[in-house]
């Protein structure tokens, strides 16, 4: 452990930033120590690795974190990242969302990137609730849920990002928790060596908003909750979807090759500035 | 007879929608905005206030669908702040520009970047050109009481127009005051229902917002600014029947120990309170220093502001937000161009100052007082100076 605490302090801006905002419990550090760990792992230089995120908790990461940062605004850290990532594509782009931030304000332009196939190792830290704000009803709260802003129960289905990204063209779309540290440090490894668009979508717990609602009432219950719940792709496979019913199904769910943006974009310009 | 009761800002604007018996609430959350758009899905949810209530997934897209419950004829509400409000910019322009009168409570908070929840009026500035009403309150009783104002204001079939209603962010939205809800009755009797004159509707087929050539844009836009300039005989109209409804009285630009004061200190929102006590320690020591409260923001009161800075000499304009590359502020700006060209004219100083949440004290205000004093006299090397900044 000794080690890890070195780490990750290698990585933080802890003299300037912290302490940190995230309430006691919450999962997206848990996801920030994996990403530095596969980081590092990586030999990846900092001066490499650019990364953007909106707003709400998850916008935060890039503050407390020693690399190339931009906090932009709500939904929009894709488009940041798509520009830059055209701009100067020796970089590392990688985006940390939200549930509301992705795909709800910031929708379109998750499902355009997916489209496009930029090449952007995207997170989704999706705790189910719009936490910043208050604990209101996001794109991924389960139905009938109660929320600050549907106090008598969620009326609207949810979202699957996964299936949202697949369907949308990315490359390469994964799940995790942030009970399942190892493998989320795989799915990242992958995400982040993928040639096009990456989607890991990271179950986390708002143990202050969505715990509350889903009657978990501890960071463990939370993380508990995601151990139990989960199953993995090859397992899922053998499942009916009523087995399924509920369930957190984690691991690889698409990997394919697809020409990125910007290498068709390089690809045009280099055979068009020969003529 | 209603009681004043300890009740969070927020709430109570959002009670204040409620009372104005609104049909749709459509809203996105934004701190410091959250609370009173909370409290509307609660009361929609329990059944005390029969409206739908449409969570969207965006700013864009609740200003977007306040357009379009406003266009069959439905009382609308919501609320914003910030980013929020300069996401909407567009569908603003729509709004009035298609005469529909939503009213939208904004709590009034800085522009990225650097992120800052905390307050200021570089929002409102921004959307200050969108042709909507705009009025500014100092406390939570003058919020409440301007929401249902706002919907009268608004319907009025000579005005139909939206309403925006701005309380500066955490300083107002989440402090709790003492404020008076008015008797639902009261309000029944001072709100007649909404019947919008054309709304869409199937049996009588209208369009909206159609094409706009250039042989007819022009005219389309005079006719909206000519509407808007007039709509400020209906505001003063629908304030005082408020006042005889009441018994608070409002006015485009408020006077506060005026009498016989050289100097004189204009601010907006809730900033105003905190100048009133120093206005009255610049008094108690001999001073002649008076406050002008400016309320109604858009349409601008040009003669009120005339007529109360007759006796003046000095007159310091405090902005809670920058044009950059300009004149300073924009208050500021508009005050100067508005006593241009007049017969008497104080010399006019401006200062910005409570950018993105800094506190302006009781002190603070009387060095601004004694430093503006100063300008008017010895003169700036700039056009305008920024209260209490570390260079």
């Amino acid at each position: 452990m000794r080690q890890t605490e070195h780490l990750v302090h290698k990585y933080l801006r802890s003299s300037k930033r912290f302490p940190h905002i995230w309430c006691a419990g919450c999962g997206i550090g848990i996801f920030m120590q994996a990403l530095i760990r596969v980081i590092d792992q990586n030999e990846y230089s900092k001066d490499d690795i650019v990364l953007i995120s909106g707003i709400g908790c998850s916008g935060r990461l890039p503050v407390y974190v020693d690399f190339n940062t931009l906090h932009t605004t709500h939904g929009r850290a894709l488009t940041f990242a798509t520009g830059i990532k055209l701009a100067n594509p020796r970089l590392k782009v990688i985006t940390v969302m939200g549930d509301g931030d992705a795909v709800a304000i910031g929708g379109n332009h998750f499902i355009h990137a997916a489209r496009r196939n930029v090449e952007i190792a995207s997170f989704v830290l999706n705790n189910s609730v719009y936490g910043m704000t208050g604990g209101q009803s996001s794109p991924t709260t389960p139905y009938g849920v109660i929320t600050a802003s549907a106090p008598y129960g969620n009326l609207e289905p949810d979202f699957d990002i996964c299936r949202l990204a697949e369907a949308a063209g990315a490359v390469f779309v994964a799940r995790a928790t942030v009970y399942h540290t190892q493998l989320l440090d795989r799915l990242i490894d992958k995400a982040l060596k993928k040639k096009g668009a990456a989607v890991v979508e990271v179950v986390s717990q708002c143990t202050t908003y969505a715990g509350h609602f889903l009657k978990l009432k501890s960071p463990v219950d939370m993380m508990k909750w995601q151990k139990n719940n989960s199953v993995t792709v090859e397992k899922a496979k053998q499942q009916s979807e009523a087995e399924l019913e509920g369930k957190i199904v984690i691991g690889v769910l698409v990997d394919r090759e697809r020409p990125s943006y910007h290498e068709q974009y390089q690809s045009l310009l280099a055979e068009k500035s020969k003529i | 007879m209603t009681k004043r009761e300890g009740l969070e800002v927020s709430i109570a604007v959002a009670d204040a929608a409620m009372l104005s018996d609104v049909d749709v609430v459509s809203a996105y959350p934004i701190t410091p905005q959250t609370h009173i758009v909370e409290h509307l899905a609660e009361l929609v949810a329990n059944g005390e206030l029969k409206a739908a209530y449409i969570p969207v997934e965006s700013e864009h897209s609740a200003m977007s669908a306040c357009l379009g419950a406003s266009a069959i004829g439905a009382r609308t509400f919501t609320a914003t702040a910030s980013q929020g409000l300069e996401l909407m910019h567009e569908v603003l322009y729509v709004a009035s520009a298609m005469r529909f009168p939503i009213v939208m409570a904004v709590a009034n908070r800085a522009l990225s970047a650097p992120i800052s929840i905390w307050g200021d009026h570089s929002d409102v500035m921004a959307t200050r050109d969108v042709g909507w009403i705009q009025i500014f309150v100092e406390n939570g009783q003058e919020a409440v009481d301007n929401v249902i104002c706002a919907f009268r204001m608004g319907e009025d079939k000579r005005v139909l127009l939206p309403v925006m209603i701005h309380l500066d962010g955490f300083v107002l939205t989440h402090v709790i005051e003492p404020i008076e809800l008015p008797d639902k009755k009261d309000v029944d009797r001072f709100l007649p229902p909404f019947k919008y004159p054309l709304p869409l509707d199937p049996e009588k087929p209208v369009t909206m917002g159609a094409f706009g050539q250039p042989f007819i844009y022009t005219e389309v836009k005079w006719a909206q600014e000519i509407n808007l300039e007039k709509s400020k005989d209906v505001i003063l109209e629908v304030w005082q029947e408020f006042g005889k409804a009441f018994g608070r009285q409002y006015s485009p630009i408020e006077q506060y120990q005026t009498d016989g004061a050289k100097v004189l200190l204009l601010t907006m929102g809730s900033y105003s309170e905190t100048a009133m006590v120093a206005v009255d320690k610049m008094r108690n020591d001999g001073k002649e220093v008076g406050l002008l409260k400016l309320r109604l923001w858009r349409p601008f009161p040009y003669e009120e502001l005339r007529e109360s800075i007759k006796s003046a000499e000095i007159l310091i304009v405090l902005d809670r937000a920058i044009s950059f590359g300009g004149p300073g502020g924009p208050v500021c700006s508009e005050v100067k161009a508005a006593l241009y060209g007049g017969e008497k004219q104080p010399k006019v100083v401006g200062f910005v100052g409570g950018l993105g949440g800094r506190d302006i004290t009781m002190s603070g205000f009387e060095e601004m007082i004694n430093r503006g004093i100063e300008i008017a006299r010895t003169g700036s090397k700039r056009e305008f100076e920024i209260y209490g900044v570390r260079e």
